[in-house]
């Protein structure tokens, strides 16, 4: 109906929280662009983007609870598909 | 320990199991009163819901991990907030012009989240499905926690700084508040499937990454802790939020086909309402932020252009189209944050807080920024401000604005065709003329006249003689009417407004930050 | 259409009403290409108010003095609208026996003249 590419973004905090889960996102999705804004890091995917628990945690060598992203996420766009391993924000599902 | 639901002692749930029984399998239909009796303005929007067990938070957040992430939150905020304290964080912003923008956000933006607490608490009661119910609740809650936050956080400016004394009163009467006070009214006066459009969907979703993003990020940049940690805590509730709008509006979209134009009228209206609220957003960005992040334009083509245009790609599925008049923002966001902050110039002895020039570094930014606009429209008025001011003989404008019926905001917008010429529309209804600054905003009063005909319209309410003190009185020799408004507004004239140059803030700023008055810096004083 | 949300009052408030204004009406009047002046103004006038007096005492003292095209006004140039239409007002006729009555909106072009340095500000 218009002529945008569908992307799909996240925007987390900037703090050592993050850290992790910034470079699982760039680990898991090669596509996605990386903007560090003041204080906010939001990383934009077309059309698809996914966290993975496992990711994070190969990274911080201990478990992690995906729903602690809530504590550091600003916003984002997309559908949402939450489960205990992994989020995933899609158009056109 | 009653381990019914799970059969087997000890097994962890999984998470979609754990969210059906804390929602679902906590609600009930009630026998000692039909559900319609007790859900009863369900059925007057024309809305259809055949199955309330369809819905589902994709976030499948249960109260339990809700409290405890929620008060994680809050013990990183607090600690930030004693540290600001303890530091003397309001030392460290760019510039006390900054405070500004905290002062719009905390008389228009602060008593906003109180009312969208109000209308949680009302919605969560009207929705018999306990998915969309929880959820509700929970926004509720969150809802109390940004005021509350937002009001603590400000306290310590208001230590210092004039015109944040009293936000509550002046939302209710200060002539531009209206604005977004009677957006709020408008939606928690509207029925239970409209508000959670017009907040979950078009506000939280469309439009308040632009408050919240190129807002808060301005303020880490401008050296603003306190606000960056409130703003972000609340935005993090935030990204909850949006996709209670998305989910809302696919489920209501797939229960029923004659839901679509019922839904695309309500985003047709409340795409318009939110985006003549964010005028004053483009403001602060463009004219308000000492250190800037990105211009108004900018911003509304990230994330209304490209993030909305991808939301409605997705949603054009279900038969849903962009909303009417988007294709006007875009062409406006050349103009909008001129035209208002021109406003504002204009009408800043009757505000309750300060406006200044753009400083030449500032407009060459904002001519870099508008390479259409700024150089040919509005250069010439600043410069012409500038001539006036270096004389004393500084503009403010006497007169009281017309405004429209809708949006409430003075008619400071232009033809698409011509920006020289005040865009004006009108209307007949039941033998009274009504004003409009725009096609949205008039299209909004004709589908429902019979609500905007009672607007609190602060222009006219001020010349019907409303915006008096109690123990005032207008038939007393001498009586001072401007300056009785500005009694009943709470405003001080000339501590909380007019001009940053020559201000108590100025001055005061100037003496914490060891500047002489012509700003240079000099040594502190000795300890 | 009427609306799909809260059963509607069958007698709405209509606050704005000529008679809240203790008898007297307003009146709008905006100046085209003069954006300096941030909007058209909301004047209250006596309905017996003739248009002249409109001009010459409450004009000549409202945000359009302190443009700095208003000394150099030739109003015999002067085209009005009312409600967007071309209108020729009768200076000496009453506003409410020329059509002007309650929140009329008049609009003011000066051909001559288009704002600051011909910005239309």
């Amino acid at each position: 109906m218009n002529p945008i590419q569908s992307t799909v973004f996240m925007a987390l905090q900037t703090n050592d929280d993050t850290r992790p889960i910034i470079e699982a996102l760039q680990r898991d999705n090669p596509a996605a662009v990386v903007h560090r804004l003041p204080a906010m890091v939001k990383i934009d995917a077309p059309g698809r983007l996914v966290l993975r628990r496992s990711t994070v945690e190969e990274i911080l060598g201990t478990a992690w609870d995906l729903q602690a992203i809530n504590l550091n996420l600003i916003s984002l766009s997309g559908n949402v598909d939450e489960t205990e391993d992994e989020m995933v924000l899609h158009w056109n599902r | 320990m009653n381990n019914t639901h799970t059969g087997q002692a000890g097994k962890k749930l999984s998470l979609k199991e754990k969210y059906a029984l804390m929602t679902r399998g906590l609600g009930w239909d009630t026998s000692y009163e039909p559900m319609d009796k007790v859900f009863d303005q369900l059925g007057l929007e024309g809305i259809r819901i055949h199955d309330w067990d369809k819905w589902e938070d994709p976030f499948r957040l249960t109260m339990d991990a809700y409290w405890k992430y929620q008060a994680e939150k809050e013990r990183k905020l607090y600690a930030v907030l004693d540290a600001f304290q303890q530091n003397n964080g309001h030392l460290n912003i760019s510039d006390a012009r900054y405070v500004n923008t905290l002062k719009l956000f905390f008389t228009g933006i602060t008593p906003a989240e109180y009312n969208a607490h109000r209308l949680f608490a009302m919605l969560g009661r009207q929705f018999p499905g306990p998915g969309a119910a929880i959820a509700c609740q929970m926004q509720a809650v969150d809802e109390l926690r940004h005021v509350q936050t937002q009001i603590h956080s400000i306290s310590q400016y208001n230590k210092y700084f004039n015109g944040l004394h009293d936000h509550s009163v002046m939302n209710d009467r200060l002539w531009y508040l209206s604005v977004p006070k009677s957006f709020f009214e408008d939606a928690i006066s509207s029925g239970p499937f409209e508000q959670i459009i017009a907040i979950s969907f078009a506000l939280e979703y469309l439009l308040t990454n632009l408050v919240f993003m190129p807002f808060m990020s301005g303020a880490a940049y401008n050296g603003d802790m306190a606000t960056v940690t409130f703003g972000f805590s609340s935005q993090s509730d935030e990204a909850r939020h949006m996709t209670l709008g998305l989910e809302c509006i696919k489920f209501v979209l797939e229960q029923d086909p004659g839901n679509v134009e019922i839904i695309q009228r309500y985003l047709d209206k409340w795409f318009w309402r939110g985006y003549k609220v964010l005028g004053l957003v483009s403001m602060m960005l463009d004219y308000m932020l000492p250190r800037k992040v990105m211009s108004w334009k900018e911003a509304w083509e990230i994330y209304f252009v490209q993030n909305g245009g991808s939301l409605f790609n997705d949603l054009s599925r279900y038969g849903l189209r962009m909303p009417r008049h988007w294709e006007q923002s875009v062409a406006e966001a050349e103009h909008l944050s001129h035209q208002t902050w021109n406003s504002f110039y204009n009408f800043s002895d009757a505000a309750a807080f300060h406006v200044w020039l753009p400083s030449d570094e500032d407009m060459a930014w904002l001519s870099e920024k508008y390479p259409n606009t700024f150089d040919q429209h509005y250069r010439p008025r600043i410069e012409h401000y500038r001539r006036l001011q270096a004389e004393g003989k500084r503009y403010y404008n006497p007169s009281l604005p017309m405004l429209c019926q809708t949006c409430q905001i003075p008619l400071i917008f232009t033809e698409g065709d011509d920006p020289t010429r005040t865009s004006h529309r009108e209307t007949e209804h039941e033998g009274e003329k009504y004003h409009f600054c725009s096609d949205g905003c008039q299209e909004v009063f004709e589908q429902q006249p019979d609500k905007y005909v009672s607007a609190w319209l602060p222009a006219h309410q001020i010349l019907q003689g409303n915006c008096f003190a109690p123990d005032a009185d207008p038939q007393a020799a001498g009586f001072q009417a401007e300056a009785e408004v500005m009694r009943y507004f709470h405003v001080n004239p000339g501590q909380d407004n007019m001009d940053y140059e020559g201000s108590q803030d100025e001055a005061n700023w100037r003496l914490w930050k060891g500047l002489s008055p012509d700003g240079a810096s000099k040594a502190p004083p000795a300890a | 259409m009427q609306t799909n949300s809260q059963a509607p009052s069958s007698h709405p408030l209509v606050r704005d009403r000529v008679d809240n204004f203790h008898g007297q009406q307003l009146i709008y009047v905006g100046w085209d290409h003069h954006t300096m002046i941030c909007a058209p103004i909301a004047l209250l006038v006596p309905p017996g108010l003739s248009f002249g007096e409109l001009v010459d005492s409450l004009l000549a003292h409202s945000a359009f003095a302190l443009h700095p095209d208003w000394p150099r006004i030739n109003w015999a140039e002067v085209e009005w609208f009312a409600s967007d239409q071309p209108v020729t007002p009768r200076r000496d006729t009453a506003l409410k026996d020329q059509g002007f009555g309650h929140k009329t909106f008049l609009r003011m072009r000066t051909p001559a003249l288009r704002g600051i340095a011909g910005s239309g500000s």
